[in-house]
């Protein structure tokens, strides 16, 4: 069972509720994955507005979680502002930070990341950041208050799934009690496979599914991959090495080959 | 005579009243107010695309829209191009155009020079481009205009919402966007579009631009004017464009091609589009009203097949009528 600020859950997918084909898809997409918690964008579906209300009327009406998100903030008082409309708009103090440095790349602007976070749990949020694989602002976020952690393994919607492996198995071994949720840049069900048997708790996910030709089906694909990968974590695996080892013992054949 | 009173003269009212006026009946249509300054279809693409709406939209916009060409080309001669679809992506994005295709279908591939032949103004600046030949595209505010003249003509009564001009034994909601609070399940999806003018560029078809968050595109309507839009914001909010999309809209056109640098911005609007969950229209009847609603970005594809859907049940209930 995970649990992040004291929300136990089953599911260890999270789900984005963007760029879907339209909100029936993405209510199928939700359904199939089984998830228990869905990110959603107030400052993209809003346009600057409270409006919006017949979006999150839907995204309410999936019955799940809701983790709002301050996704296309680029400043630390805007990211704070934002999270504040989420907090009216959708009764929660949960708050998925997301402070964009780099347009292009869309690679958290840290500093502000770590100044936003502080502010916020200071006024009651439970803030879930997204960062880099970065150490030490890891460990500054923890200092600000953030009881989960949202490391990147890849830039948001590259689907090039993890490129520092050795980055997210330092992150793991630094912060074992924390929730490590991997957030962007997930591509295929094999990368959600791949960051879960590292010991990552759970994996956020957007374009991977929405972009697909059939959102639903993928998200199912999603779902079996994270349990897959979080299952061979608990079992315990393997260790590579560099010989051949026999599953059945040779001593005693006949002919040693 | 059966008589129908049409509220709504957007594109669904249009429509359905050419629909019902070519079957015999006699209709009504109530204007909320004179030109459609309020209707959704006036901020229109006007693009008659539905091999590349499949990109993101259910199969029934390709089947139900694939008959709007002809109908649109039949019923205002002349109005109707047929000069298919480019869709194009900037160099670093072209993984996109793969999975575009992998959408899609009733598309060639096109290297850079067949691109030139297709479209000079574009010729040199992109190596790869999906073209879809069945598609074609209107000009929706003079489609809208020839419409009405043309129901004008046949004996189509224009009246504001306010007149009456006699009893009718139904009525037909065409009213789009403005039932947002009463409909259950309809809402609003904001789009933001504008209008450019240049004598340096010029296209032959509509071009589509791959871009990460919306659907852009950019449309000729002769005379050196483009039509470039379009975003799609979860809102009702028919406010003012937003500084973010109009940067956006113009980066694009300025990507396709740089002398939409210069070119002098005309107009931006901002239109509501009526759409339920799953982005379908929608045909229903409750007693004596009939509702087509829903249409979203897909006014011009898909209202000839849903003022039919209209039309057939506005006569079934006829026939039923008269038997009792």
């Amino acid at each position: 069972m995970l649990t992040l600020y004291g929300q136990e859950l089953r599911s260890r997918l999270l789900l984005g509720t963007a760029r879907y084909p339209s909100p029936a898809v993405l209510e199928d997409a939700v359904r199939s994955s089984g998830t228990e918690i869905v990110t959603v964008s107030l400052r993209r579906e809003t346009a600057g507005g409270r409006q919006g209300g017949a979006f999150f009327e839907l995204i309410r009406a999936l019955g799940v979680n809701v983790l709002p998100n301050t996704a296309g903030c680029h400043s630390a008082s805007e990211a704070v502002l934002t999270a504040k409309m989420a907090r009216e708009v959708f009764a929660t103090n949960w708050i998925k930070l997301e402070v964009i440095g780099h347009h292009d790349t869309l690679q958290p602007d840290v500093f502000a990341l770590v100044e936003a976070a502080r502010i916020l749990s200071a006024e009651g949020f439970e803030v879930f950041p997204y960062t880099t694989d970065d150490l030490v602002v890891a460990e500054r976020l923890v200092e600000a208050g953030c009881k989960v952690l949202m490391p990147w393994c890849a830039p948001i919607g590259s689907a090039m799934g993890p490129q520092n492996v050795p980055g997210l198995r330092a992150i793991r071994a630094q912060f074992p009690d924390i929730p490590l949720i991997v957030d962007a840049g997930i591509g295929r069900p094999s990368h959600a496979t791949t960051v879960m048997e590292l010991g990552f708790d759970a994996v956020l996910l957007n374009t991977a599914v929405a972009g697909a030709v059939k959102p639903a089906l993928m998200a199912s694909a999603f779902a079996r991959a994270v349990e897959a990968g979080r299952e061979a974590f608990e079992a315990g695996m393997l260790e590579p090495r560099d010989f051949a080892v026999p599953s059945t013992p040779v001593i005693g054949k006949a002919v040693f080959a | 005579m059966k008589r129908i009173l049409i509220k709504g003269a957007g594109v669904a009212g249009l429509t359905l009243a050419h629909e019902l006026s070519a079957r015999g009946i006699q209709v009504t249509v109530t204007e909320r107010q004179p030109g459609f300054a309020g209707a959704a279809s006036w901020f229109a693409g006007g693009m008659l695309a539905p091999w590349c709406e499949r990109e993101s939209a259910e199969e029934a916009v390709l089947t139900r829209g694939i008959g709007a060409i002809d109908w649109w080309d039949r019923t205002l001669p002349g109005a109707v191009s047929r000069s298919g679809t480019l869709v194009i992506a900037p160099p670093r994005d072209a993984a996109e155009l793969k999975r575009f295709a992998a959408r899609t279908c009733g598309f060639e591939w096109l290297d850079a020079e067949a691109i030139a032949k297709l479209e000079p103004a574009l010729a040199g600046r992109f190596q790869q481009a999906l073209f879809f030949p069945g598609e074609a595209h209107l000009d929706p505010r003079r489609a809208l205009v020839l419409l009405r003249q043309k129901l004008a003509e046949r004996g189509v009564n224009f009246i504001g919402v306010s007149e009456d001009d006699g009893a009718h034994d139904l009525i037909a909601d065409c009213t789009g966007a403005s039932s947002i609070d009463s409909i259950s399940g309809l809402r609003g999806v904001r789009g933001e579009m504008l209008y450019l003018q240049t004598g340096e560029v010029a296209l032959s078809r509509p071009v589509r631009f791959i871009h990460p968050r919306i659907p852009l595109y950019i449309v000729p309507r002769g005379n050196g004017l483009f039509m470039c839009g379009a975003t799609m914001i979860e809102t009702a909010d028919d406010g003012p464009i937003a500084a973010r999309s109009l940067m956006e809209l113009l980066n694009a056109a300025y990507a396709l091609h740089p002398a939409f640098g210069e070119a002098r911005l005309v107009e931006a609007g901002t239109g509501v589009r009526p759409a339920f969950a799953d982005n379908l229209p929608r045909v229903t009847r409750t007693g004596n009203t009939i509702t087509i609603n829903g249409l979203y970005r897909h006014g011009f594809l898909l209202s000839p097949a849903m003022a039919a859907e209209a039309a057939d049940l506005a006569l079934a209930s006829d026939l039923k009528g008269d038997a009792a």
